[in-house]
This record gives C-alpha cells, structure tokens and sequence, in this order.
C-alpha cells in the first residue's frame, strides 16, 4: 500500500492530479454543505453543465480552457442564484433548462468542430491527465481563498444558511455571501471539472455533506467533517483508480457512495442500540 | 426625536394593497402591540420596519440613530430545513451576528450572553441538543432566546406566544415587560392575546388593512373599536 503510493507520487502528471483533487474535494465539501442545506445543490449540477458547454467552446475557438470557463460559470452562477432566490420551483426548472441547453450547444459545437474524440469523452467523464502546471497553481490559490473565506466567514455563513431572512433582518448584508460562494462553487466546479468530470463533479459538492449529516447534528462538527471525508475519499478512490485502472471520477463517486451507505449503516445501528438500551 | 416614524406607509403585494396610509411615530421605551384579524397585515408591518419588505408607498425612519443591527427579531414562522444539523447554541449564537462587525468570531462575552438567554427562557438542559429535535414550542424557546441575544435598541415579536404553554406565556409576557423597563428597549409585539397586551403595552395599534387605531392602551380601552372587535372580552 504504502510502496504504491510512493510510486504514484513518482509520476508528475499524478502529483498534479493528487494536488488539485485534494484542493478541489475540499473547498467542494465546504461550499456543499451550505449549497445542499439551502436546496441548491441543483445549482451545482447545472453549472458542471454550463462548463461543459464553455470548454467546448474554448476547444472550438483554440483557446485556453480556464480563460473563458471561469467567467462563463461565474455569471451563470450568478443568474441561476438570482432565478432560485426569486421563485422556488420555476428556479428548479429553469436550472434543468439552462443545463441541458449548454450540453446541447456543446455537443453541436464539438461535432462540428473536433467531432466526437477522446477529448470530449473526457470533458464529460474526466481525466486525470488533464491537469497542468498552471491548473495546480490555480487550484491551491483557490483552495487557499475558499479555506480562510469559510474560516473567516465561518459564523456569518452559518446565519445565511440556517435563517436568511433573520440575517437580514438584523441588518447584515446577506446577498453578498450569497454571491460569494456562488462565485467560489463555480471557479471550484470548474477546476475540479476536468479531473472528476462535468457529469461527476457535482458529487464531490453533494456526497460529503450528505454523508456526514447521517451521523451529526452540530453544523461545525458536520463542516468539519464533510472537509475530512471528501479529502479521504479522494484520496482512496485515486489510489483505487491507479491500481485497477478504472476512470478516476468514477471511482472517487463509488468511494463516496460506499461512505454515504458506511455512515447510514452506523446511524441505523446506532439507533437500534438507543433503542436496546 | 421619535425612534421611529412611519408616516403614509402602504404595502402591497402583486398590486393588491394590504395595508392601506399607516401613520404613527414610536418613541425610545414604548410599547407597542400591534392587533388585528388574520390577515390584517401584522406581519407585513413587522416585515416592512425590518426592511425585509419594501413599502411602495411612504416613509419610515429611523430615528434616535437607530441602526439596523440593534434590532431583534423574532419572526411568525421560521422556515428550517427539516434536516437541518445546528444544536440550540449554534443557533442561539446566531443571534449575535449583529454584534460582530468586523469582527470573524464571536468574544466570550456574546457566549456569556447566549447562556443568560438560554436560562431566561428555562431551556440551558437543551443547550447541546439538535434544534430540529426539540419541540414546537421549545423551539420557539430557541428563537426567543436568539432574538434577545441580538437586541440592542428595539425588540420585534411577531405571535412569539405560539405554540407556548400558559406557564411559558405569562413568563415571555413578563420578561418582555422586564427589559422593557429595565432596559428602556422599545418593544413592538403582534399578538392575539388581547388581554395580555392590554395588560402591559403602553401603545396600541390596531390594523384591519389600514390603521384603524393607534394611540395608548387607555383610549384604547375606552373606544368603540374595542368594544366592536372584543365583545364582552376584557
Ligand atoms: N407573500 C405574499 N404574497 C401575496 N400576498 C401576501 C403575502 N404575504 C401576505 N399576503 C397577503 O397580505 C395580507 C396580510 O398578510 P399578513 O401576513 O401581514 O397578515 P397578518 O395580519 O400577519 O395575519 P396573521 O394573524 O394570520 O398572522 C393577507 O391578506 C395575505 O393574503
Ligand atoms: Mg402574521
């Protein structure tokens, strides 16, 4: 176990993929935790959307993939926060529209472009050798600003995420943390989107949180751990990935499942032994 | 200079007006109950201070220098996530938010403050507990205890009875009463108990989609709006 791992880090492509994967899995764990309590979490699937049809497009034009995603999914985050803030189940629609509408732009683009290649198979379902030099650098100023934004903030998210209104009725200014980590959930999305792939990426937003709310009923002591799991569960669906040769993306999700059914299976065991007792 | 003034103040929803030309000023200490029917715009009112809801007419201000973090809250209806995972001090914490300012973390004078709170409203045993756990109206306890916490100047309660045992009711009426007095804090309660509210307030206003009485509980008592809306009721 210990000799495979020394033999990844061996690899830079590898190295590379271990740090923006660690880097993406954490800040995607902590903004999850907010996104899934507010019912966003649609918001993060329909983003992973918008980017593949942006880095389509970036393909298309010869362009570098970040310079135009980035700003592309940041608006869109913008607009799609702005549509669930205003009415509920028209948001939750228009999310699916907005979604479906930017797979299908991609898909035309691409085949009239590139035509249906390894590349593309790849924005959908991820590779781990997509990550370059300028992605790392990328990725751990990120996972840095997303780190001291959630620690700094960590009160202030509390209040927006539990009671928006009381918040805002006790005079803070609500929307622009609502703003801001619609605009740290997209640049996250978008890196981690490569590696993990448009139609995975959203797990790594969604499975954490989920995961650790089966056992804890503290909001710290849930954001702490969704950190924990997300990082461990990356790090042992790569792990699993390099030995049996299966699609990373995929399989960090299967590790992530198998977590979500661990601590199901915990909570449910703690129950019946309450109930023994 | 009144703390706040509200004056031709209509509200209205998708082009329906619900509160219809308000005009009343509150000054530092008062208290104040607002009455009326279900759907008389109570709500609307509180919503409209707090700027949650804009008015579409006239203007309300603020005076005294008054700000809006020094302000607490404590609303009809509190939607929650059913699953939602915050014990009752994260949330009770919560409510000094207004008190952070530049701040990231709370001192340990506001943790100081969340248990005086807690105590004040006998719920200290459910300090750790899952709020989605507790009961309608320990849950309400909660919000109470959360919307003291962030009370500096004034102090609005929209039905804060509900769900509430009597024994539990006469003490909220009482500790309002308490930092009322004690404290000088303007209080602005809505409440549909009409007894208790002439009992302490010293301002009544009565609303039916437009203000049909506002003035103190004396004249209140006394007028015929009373008597059409509370017969025989005292
Ligand atoms: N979000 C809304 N959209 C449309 N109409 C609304 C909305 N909220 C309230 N109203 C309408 O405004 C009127 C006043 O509502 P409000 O909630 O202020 O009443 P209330 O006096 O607080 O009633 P209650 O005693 O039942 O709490 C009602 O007729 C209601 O139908
Ligand atoms: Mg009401």
């Amino acid at each position: 176990m210990f000799e495979t791992i020394i033999e990844m880090f061996s690899y830079t492509f590898l190295v590379r993929a271990i740090v923006v994967g660690l880097a993406v899995s954490l800040c995607a764990s902590l903004l999850g935790v907010s996104l899934v309590l507010k019912r966003y979490s649609m918001i993060g699937d329909g983003l992973s959307h918008v980017g593949f049809g942006s880095l389509a497009i970036a393909t298309a034009l010869n362009i570098a993939p970040l310079t135009i995603s980035i700003p592309v999914v940041v608006l869109a985050a913008f607009f799609l926060l702005r549509i669930s803030e205003n009415s509920k189940i028209k948001g939750d629609a228009l999310v699916a529209l907005i979604s479906t509408s930017s797979m299908a732009l991609g898909v035309i683009v691409i085949s009239i472009t590139t035509g249906m290649n390894t590349d593309v198979c790849n924005y959908m379902f991820g590779s781990i050798l997509a990550m370059n030099r300028t992605d790392v650098y990328i990725s751990i100023f990120l996972s840095s600003i997303v780190l001291i934004f959630y620690i700094l903030f960590y009160n202030r998210i509390f209040a927006v995420t539990f009671d928006e209104n009381f918040a805002r009725a006790i005079g803070m200014n609500t929307n622009i943390y609502n703003t801001l980590i619609a605009i740290l959930t997209a640049i996250t999305i978008v890196l981690g989107m490569r590696m993990m792939g448009a139609l995975l990426i959203s797990s790594l937003i969604i499975f954490p949180s989920l995961t650790s709310m089966r056992l804890y009923k503290k909001f710290k002591t849930v954001v702490i751990c969704s950190a924990i799991i997300s990082v461990v569960c990356f790090f042992i669906g790569i792990v699993f990935s390099y030995l049996h040769a299966t699609p990373t993306g995929a399989s960090i999700v299967a590790i992530n499942i198998l977590m979500f059914l661990l601590f199901s299976m915990i909570s449910v065991i703690k129950k019946y032994y309450r109930i023994c007792k | 200079m009144a703390l706040i003034s509200v004056k031709d103040v209509s509200f209205e929803y998708d082009g329906n007006i619900v509160l219809n030309e308000l005009n009343f000023r509150l000054f530092k200490g008062d208290y104040l109950c607002v009455i009326g029917e279900n759907g008389s715009g109570k709500t609307t009112l509180i919503k409209g201070l707090l700027k949650l809801k804009q008015q579409y007419k006239g203007d309300i201000v603020f005076g005294d220098d008054l700000k809006s973090d020094e302000i607490g809250y404590l609303p009809q209806k509190t939607f929650v996530q059913k699953d939602f995972p915050a014990s009752v001090f994260e949330v009770v914490l919560s409510g000094r938010l207004n008190n952070l300012k530049l701040k990231p973390f709370y001192t340990k004078k506001d943790k100081i403050i969340v248990e005086e709170n807690l105590n004040l409203f006998g719920i200290s045993n459910l300090k750790n507990k899952s709020y989605r756990e507790l009961s309608g109206g320990e849950q309400q306890r909660v919000l109470l205890s959360r919307a003291l916490c962030s009370t500096k100047k004034l102090l609005l309660l929209d039905e804060p009875a509900t769900g509430l045992d009597p024994l539990a009711t006469a003490d909220l009426y009482k500790i309002i009463k308490k930092i009322n007095k004690e404290k000088g804090i303007t209080i602005i309660i809505v409440s549909h108990d009409i007894q208790n509210s002439l009992k302490y307030a010293s301002h009544i206003l009565h609303l039916e989609n437009k203000q049909i009485f506002f003035g103190v509980v004396k004249d209140y008592v006394v007028s015929d709006i009373k008597h059409r809306f509370f017969k025989g009721d005292s």
